[in-house]
């Protein structure tokens, strides 16, 4: 599943269209706490976050994101937004819950990643 | 990985070493080593900026990058000196971090103008913290930022007390 088709199934809206959105996502994990971020993402991995302050950009010079999924309609402002373009890293705001929003991507066959 | 503790004055823990076995030998050597890096890179870091917090780690894992170092170890050290950034914003008065790089290995030292930690067992342990509102709010505060750093280091030496600075060294050989 790429980026562009998974916006498609979360109903999001694309924050970055200038950002590639074709990209072969590999797996994804959510969490609202930082650290919980970087002890579980060893490979590539598309974050879905409540979090919307420029550290969860900065988190993504750490760690391999492949992009952002801001859940229960939460938008960052215009600056983090330039933030991730700066890092070719593709954002995308949907209404639906964390629980929602993870549901809806493991129904359609996107796996966890994995955390050991 | 194993944890000594190498100093108690009565029963408050001064120091805090967790060392990985592997490099069991060499602590001494790296603590008293005064050959000059290859580059050094320092970073100042204020009282609660999340907006400039990290960027010393992502200037120091850059310059790894270059350097050709492994990802899987690039991503320990850029982890763990994150974690450390944050805590000197989240916790601190304030502080700074210095890079150290040398051909096979890179020293960190963190340093902030107190108020120091009152009990490093009880700082270590995952799941404390003292974190405040403001911060917890931005994600942090989950208390699992020095287990993160222990975990990723191959030396961590942490030296705290109240009222005094905090000192956090943090050593990660690049093979
Ligand atoms: N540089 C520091 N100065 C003062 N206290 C610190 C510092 N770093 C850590 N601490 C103390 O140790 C606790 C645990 O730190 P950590 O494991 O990183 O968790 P967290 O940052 O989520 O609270 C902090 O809540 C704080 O009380
Ligand atoms: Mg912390």
């Amino acid at each position: 599943m790429t980026l562009r088709e998974l916006a498609v199934k979360l109903e999001g809206e694309i924050l970055t269209p200038d950002v590639n959105l074709d990209t072969e996502v590999p797996c994804a994990f959510s969490s609202d706490l930082i650290s919980d971020i970087l002890m579980c993402t060893k490979e590539s991995t598309l974050l879905l976050t409540g979090l919307t302050n420029p550290q969860v950009i900065r988190l993504s010079d750490m760690i391999d994101l492949v992009g952002i999924i801001f859940v229960r309609g939460k938008k960052p402002n215009a600056e983090l937004i330039e933030m991730a373009v700066e890092r070719g890293l593709p954002l995308i705001s949907t209404s639906n819950t964390m629980y929602m929003s993870s549901g809806i991507l493991y129904h359609a066959g996107l796996r966890s990643c994995k955390i050991k | 990985m194993r944890v000594c503790v190498v100093a108690r004055l009565s029963n408050i823990m001064a120091e805090y070493l967790k060392v990985n076995p592997d490099y069991q030998d060499r602590v001494k050597e790296l603590f008293e080593n005064d050959t000059k890096p290859e580059i050094t890179l320092e970073f100042e870091i204020e009282e609660h900026d999340f907006i400039n917090s990290g960027k010393g780690s992502a200037e120091l894992k850059l310059t790894i990058k270059r350097l050709g170092v492994d990802p899987a170890i690039m991503r320990r050290i850029a982890i763990a000196a994150y974690e450390a950034e944050i805590n000197i914003a989240a916790h601190s008065r304030g502080g700074a971090m210095r890079s150290n790089i040398f051909p096979d290995y890179v020293h960190i030292v963190f340093k902030d103008m107190g108020p120091g930690i009152d009990d490093l067992e009880q700082a270590m342990t995952p799941g404390f913290s003292t974190a405040i509102d403001l911060v917890r709010e931005m994600g942090f505060g989950a208390g699992l930022g020095l287990p993160n750093i222990e975990r990723n280091a191959d030396i961590m030496k942490l030296d705290s007390e109240k009222n005094k600075s905090t000192q956090l060294d943090v050593i990660v050989f690049f093979q």
